[in-house]
């Protein structure tokens, strides 16, 4: 491609750099300075010294949320279901997407199923027949209320019997030839060719769970039950630092800053998506496309 | 990948003869076992919850459940006609609703305009992957960062100090609120969205560039004929299919910003049927708030399928 050397164009260029990386700045400087604010001491962030380095670092902070007996509870309780919440999806996911994947002679009705999913995705009943479902269903206050109502994904469904759907069907056909059953054909065929779209999913599954907060909120009895974003609304929303649940002598907020309590809560929660996400960023970006581009 | 899955199409036929020996069913029952999971997990929540909408005509109590409690008809929804909350926060959702979504298109498209103009393949990857961050965080915790960035001892009134502005209560304050939600919404937003018109810019054929280039067009011509006519209809589907947002004026991100100071300009329908439903239980004008938001979005959603069937060859599947 020959470029443009006019002069408006190259001033354009430079302009176009400098913007482009201003906004990528300015997407992680919030992120940099509360991380400084979470390593600073209370004499630093209260009188609001801190810009992006840490003022007289101290792991203070994180210290004391470490100790926090319902950090530890959440985290348990964010685990279960990111584990528990991912299989059941994923499974879920894999097992009505390859029926969907079959034409309407091989699966009969096919097409009543696939329309009963898109109207279900499209219909949304509301919060409270939402709650009240879950409510009588006996869910409500048990790890269940977190991972049953969203293990039907339609949107990742979708995705994935398009997947299935592109892999040639002459493999199928000798596999059918020989014998093979469905079973068979799906996880000797089908599973190994989508790794990559199976591993997308997941990883957009894992994200949605760590992330999932209000469910929490509204679905547990109380703070022993919540997952870790729901506990963490408590004390960085709700600036409720009584919800650390530490013991009275251990609180003594006065030598800590809860401005540097709070940002160090928020990136105990992020570290494992920090640390994750240049690893798999490419995986999120293939999904976003798999989900958008098609039609 | 992204253009394998383009082209995926039903194949209709194209399978090997049936094997006559064996019967339909001995042969095809595991697919129905496979599909019973979801097909269970779907009617339990995307369709038996459409019974809940009957408390929006009941004056519901819990203790007597459904059939119990006492049918009041329509009044709740005439309760509600009468209420200037209830216009109040419908005209907030929208406000911030299509304020959202036209300046993220808006923003988007910029983005990705700029971005394909960058020939340095690693300054190009090292900006995707920074303005995706915020993406994968909740509102729980850009909640968190936001509100102490924009506090009056904040990061951001710090910097405006330097010039000589006076302290901006930004999330306690009715002028100020709605534009925070917006720009704090593009940042989390503005590189994922940009996403897709990016797929769409690299799927312009080069060989359009190399003509118009011969032509003596220069880079900001090709961008006027070229460009952007080649991602209009991307643009344009975005737009239609993303008309059922125009209810959803952001759930996550108001209820982890706002505070009853900025109700006048920032409660919503999510937030209010949350408020009145959940906490102070009342389930059935809540229910019927939901039901109305239910249905427009229903409209809208439809209309927007609608339009992209009509105008594009956008299918569902």
């Amino acid at each position: 491609m020959s470029e443009d050397t006019s002069l408006g164009w190259r001033i354009f260029k430079v302009v176009n750099y400098i913007v482009l990386g201003a906004m990528a700045l300015l997407a992680v400087i919030p992120l940099f300075h509360f991380f400084a604010v979470s390593l600073s001491d209370r004499a630093a962030t209260m009188g609001g010294l801190v810009t992006f380095f840490p003022i007289r670092p101290t792991l203070a902070s994180y210290e004391l949320v470490m100790q926090a007996p319902n950090f530890f509870k959440s985290l348990v309780v964010s685990l279960e279901r990111v584990v528990l919440g991912t299989i059941l999806s994923m499974a879920v996911t894999i097992l009505t997407a390859y029926p969907l994947s079959k034409t309407r002679k091989v699966f009969r009705g096919r097409n009543l199923l696939m329309w009963l999913l898109l109207i279900g995705f499209f219909t949304d009943w509301g919060l409270i027949p939402w709650w009240l479902t879950i409510k009588n269903l006996g869910l409500m206050y048990t790890i269940w209320a977190l991972i049953i109502p969203p293990a039907m994904m339609p949107y990742n469904i979708i995705i994935m019997m398009n997947f299935f759907r592109d892999i040639p069907s002459e493999l199928e056909d000798a596999a059918r030839i020989d014998g093979a059953s469905h079973w068979r054909r799906l996880l000797s065929i089908y599973m190994p060719l989508s790794m990559p779209a199976i591993a997308t999913l997941t990883l957009f599954t894992i994200v949605f769970h760590w992330n999932s907060w209000f469910d929490g909120m509204v679905l547990t009895k109380d703070i022993s039950q919540q997952p870790l974003q729901t506990f963490l609304r408590g004390v960085v929303i709700g600036a409720d630092l009584a919800g650390l649940g530490l013991a009275p002598e251990t609180a003594q907020f006065v030598n800590y800053s809860e401005r540097s309590i709070r940002a160090a809560s928020v990136f105990l929660a992020i570290v494992p998506v920090l640390l994750l996400y240049p690893l798999v960023q490419r995986y999120f970006v293939a999904g976003a496309r798999l989900g958008s581009v098609k039609g | 990948m992204a253009s394998r899955l383009a082209s995926a199409v039903p194949r209709q036929g194209g399978r090997a003869k049936k094997d006559r020996s064996t019967s339909y069913l001995a042969r095809s029952w595991p697919l129905y076992v496979m599909a019973l999971p979801g097909l269970v997990l779907l009617i339990l929540f995307s369709y038996v919850p459409a019974y809940g909408i009957l408390l929006a005509f009941q004056r519901f109590n819990p203790g007597l459940g459904v059939s119990g409690s006492e049918w009041v008809g329509l009044d709740n929804f005439k309760y509600l006609l009468e209420l200037p909350e209830f216009w109040r926060i419908v005209s907030n959702t929208f406000i911030i609703a299509i304020s959202k979504t036209v300046m993220l298109q808006i923003a988007a498209v910029l983005f990705a305009l700029m971005l394909n103009e960058v020939r340095s393949r690693f300054f190009q990857s090292t900006v995707q992957t920074m303005t995706y961050l915020p993406h994968f965080m909740s509102w729980v915790i850009l909640g968190g960062l936001m509100i102490d960035m924009l506090a009056t001892t904040g990061l951001v009134n710090r910097f405006l100090g330097i010039f000589g502005f006076e302290d901006i209560y930004f999330l306690g304050s009715n002028d100020t609120f709605r534009p925070v939600l917006v720009v704090t919404y593009l940042w989390q937003e503005v590189g994922w969205s940009a996403i897709i018109y990016l797929a769409a810019l690299t799927a312009i054929d080069p060989v359009l560039y190399e003509a118009a280039a011969i032509d003596g067009a220069s880079r900001f011509g090709q961008i006027q004929h070229i460009i952007l006519p080649g991602i209009r209809t991307t643009v344009l589907l975005v737009a239609v299919l993303g008309l059922g947002n125009l209810v959803d004026a952001g759930f996550d991100q108001v209820l982890n910003l706002y505070n009853p100071v900025v109700y006048q300009t920032g409660d919503i329908l999510d937030t209010w049927i949350f408020r009145s439903g959940l906490m102070s239980a009342q389930f059935s004008l809540a229910t019927a708030v939901g039901l109305i938001r239910s249905v427009v979005r229903l409209i809208l959603v439809a209309a927007g399928f609608w339009l992209a069937n009509k105008y594009t060859d956008y299918r569902v599947f």
